[in-house]
């Protein structure tokens, strides 16, 4: 049987949704395998749950949208977050730091027209998550991955290790240790492949912590690179700024 | 009044556009009687964050306002940057940002055209049920997408939020064997470019006019992606630094995102037709030919047509991709050296869906202490409703159902990208 696959969005800019379009030379292939049955932002035809797979990309940051999270959990028998919005909150969750009163006389003349939370939040602080992709915006190729694994049944092979894994693999010269670039990539999950550092730059962290992130060690090499702390701090508060292992960080430093 | 006269269509959720928004219409006894376009899309405070953060985050930090044309944020923000410090990046750093934004409007509009608004003209519901009966028609408009995304992921290092635009130029250049692997890609699809302006001119329009102030950027010699001057139909000529003089913005109740109007005039439009209609003399001369032989000429005043000027950008983008590519010397270094000052600075560039104004207020060590954002879909929201208003009296007759497909198509003609419409700035005005 075909398995029916829905696409839900909270906050977010749809950059990972997007990446199901982009990954133009499967796209049609993987329909020929799945019915995405429930995907606004690409078809007008939408059918109820239950749905095999569900896709969540965004965070909760509205009343709404946090009673809708468990309406979805229950109608997906498979539910993968997709993105640093769903994973940690996305860079919105500077606001969980900050008074979201303050921010929204910021910006809006009339803040007592939205209707939002004080916090955003990640999907599985609200309910049970079976697969999570990282990222800002996520690997296309972790994308298909896991269509592909779920339709099969297997478990999607993702990594937890380090950025740096894959500048070895893919034969970057350290840019942290060779030009003193400050680099987040030791304390950063794999899955982008490592491309800012194969553009002459640092990582900046689009797919949060990895597994056991060392960041004292970091900070010890950045602050050899005379690296000011608060660019460290500004740094880990970045797109994955709600990931529990760089909050900590945080105030540890 | 029976209530059959009374005729109300209403859209919870607006599908095929990128983000949340919603639409509700009321005729009575056929007349408009009510029309609202409103974006629920949940705020997340961009200009209040972006408060704090240094310069070179900019752009990465913007980028992330929205997936659709991430480009167009890190260029009008980079831009923004280097007016506040006074340097100016020309010659083959600029060139390759036009290249960047090629690879993005490529992208962006194949994208709208093949599996957003091309099923409504040719009566499916998405581009995966057209791609069913019509595998060669979306196959074609994927593989046109795919050499826009492979622009942006050899120049920026991946498609969606690249990697490798700085305030000042870039990280790293690309090798002329990039360049010249782009190339050959570009040439494989411009037949492709070139067909899907003929198979869009061919789509049944509805029948609509409406006439409205255009807005566009411009840059002498170019048609606009990084603009120099902002300039309309209405004869305004100006630097891109007085938009605050000229422009206001207004929140209102039932959306999100805010109003924007010309100030002591009307609403306005920007996007592929206002550009069109304020720089047809600077398209690329395949485009203008395309163009003309699809019988378009500036102005164009029907809104529906709108997906034709995107085909010919499209072709112009194309065209001027592979120009770039085949005048690019490399420059001796990947970005200009700067020296970070306290002061404001004002950019605009062309996201694919129109003008993207931002402004930022920074402090001695290069922070940012105030930041505008002004995007497109929200500067097009009153034209939007307006259109709606025109659509529904010209369809009023048509049952319900082809009513809904109208006025949905209506609003598709702007290729509103509603993630970006809801970040916003400090009012100049308070009408509340």
């Amino acid at each position: 049987m075909t398995a029916r696959v829905a696409v839900f969005k909270f906050a977010s800019c749809d950059g990972c949704q997007l990446s199901v379009l982009d990954a133009e030379d499967e796209l049609l292939a993987i329909l020929g395998t799945i019915d995405i049955v429930e995907f606004p932002e690409a078809r007008t035809l939408r059918e109820p749950g239950p749905y095999d797979i569900g896709f969540v990309e965004g965070s909760v940051t509205t009343p709404h949208d946090a009673a809708r999270i468990k309406e979805i959990r229950e109608q997906c028998k498979v539910l993968v977050t997709i993105g640093a919005c769903a994973t940690s909150g996305g860079i919105q969750a500077l606001r969980n730091m900050a008074d979201v009163g303050i921010y929204a006389s910021q910006v809006y003349a009339h803040p007592e027209y939205l209707d939002t939370l004080a916090t955003s939040t990640a999907i599985a602080d609200h309910v049970k998550v079976d697969l999570a992709l990282y990222g800002c915006p996520v690997s296309k190729e972790q994308l298909v991955e896991t269509i592909t694994a779920v339709v099969a049944g297997r478990r999607p092979d993702l990594p937890s290790h380090p950025v740096c894994v894959e500048c070895k693999a893919r034969g970057t010269v350290c840019v942290l240790v060779a030009n003193g670039t400050p680099c987040l990539g030791p304390v950063v999950r794999a899955g982008c492949g490592a491309i800012c550092p194969s553009y002459a730059r640092g990582c900046y962290g689009c797919f949060g912590p990895c597994s056991t992130p060392n960041v004292a060690s970091l900070a010890g090499a950045w602050d050899g690179a005379g690296v000011p702390r608060s660019t460290l701090i500004r740094a880990l508060k970045g797109f994955t700024v709600g990931a529990p292992e760089f909050q900590e960080a945080v105030r540890a430093l | 009044m029976p209530s059959d006269n009374v005729r109300t269509v209403e859209v919870g959720y607006l599908t095929r556009v990128e983000g949340e928004g919603a639409m509700k219409v009321v005729a009575r006894g056929g007349k408009v009687q009510d029309v609202e376009f409103s974006i629920f899309e949940p705020p997340r405070f961009f200009e209040a964050f972006l408060r704090g953060r240094h310069h070179s985050e900019a752009p990465d930090i913007t980028a992330r306002i929205c997936g659709i044309c991430p480009v167009a944020y890190q260029m009008s923000a980079v831009h923004a940057m280097e007016h506040a410090f006074g340097v100016t990046v020309d010659g083959a750093l600029r060139d390759l940002r036009r290249l960047l934004y090629c690879g993005e409007w490529i992208e962006s509009h194949a994208l709208h055209i093949y599996l957003l608004h091309a099923p409504d003209f040719l009566g499916y519901e998405s581009g995966i049920t057209l791609a069913k009966d019509h595998p060669d028609v979306v196959t074609m408009g994927l593989r046109i997408k795919k050499v826009g995304n492979e622009i942006v992921r050899v120049l920026g290092g991946r498609e969606i939020h690249p990697v490798n635009v700085k305030v000042g130029g870039w990280y790293r250049l690309p090798t002329r064997k990039e360049l010249d692997h782009l190339a050959t890609e570009l040439d494989r699809i411009r037949d492709d470019a070139l067909a899907t302006v003929k198979l869009v001119a061919t789509f049944p329009m509805p029948d609509v006019t409406r006439s409205v102030e255009w807005v566009s950027t411009r840059y002498p010699d170019e048609y606009p992606m990084l603009g120099k001057t902002v300039v309309s139909t209405a004869g305004m000529n100006i630097p891109v630094d007085e938009w605050n003089d000229w422009f206001i913005e207004e929140h209102v109740k039932r959306s999100n995102a805010l109003h924007s109007r010309i100030k002591t005039r009307a609403n306005y439009e920007v996007g592929p037709t206002a550009r069109f209609n304020l720089n047809a003399d600077l398209l690329s001369p395949g485009a203008a030919a395309a163009a003309h032989d699809a019988g378009l000429s500036a102005p164009c005043t029907n809104p529906f047509r709108s997906i034709v000027v995107r085909a010919v950008e499209l072709l112009h983008a194309v065209d001027e991709a592979l120009a770039i590519i085949d005048h690019y010397r490399a420059p001796a270094a990947p970005a200009i050296a700067f020296t970070e000052k306290a002061g404001e600075g004002c950019g605009a560039s062309e996201a694919p869906r129109g003008t993207l104004f931002h402004r930022y207020r920074l402090d001695a060590r290069g922070i940012l202490t105030d930041a505008q954002i002004v995007p497109p879909t929200a500067q097009n929201q009153l034209s939007i409703e307006e259109d709606l208003r025109l659509v529904l009296q010209a369809h009023i007759e048509e049952p319900d159902d082809k009513l809904r497909i109208v006025l949905e198509q209506s609003i598709r003609n702007y290729d509103p990208c509603i993630s970006c419409a809801t970040h916003f700035l400090h009012l100049e005005v308070d009408r509340g």
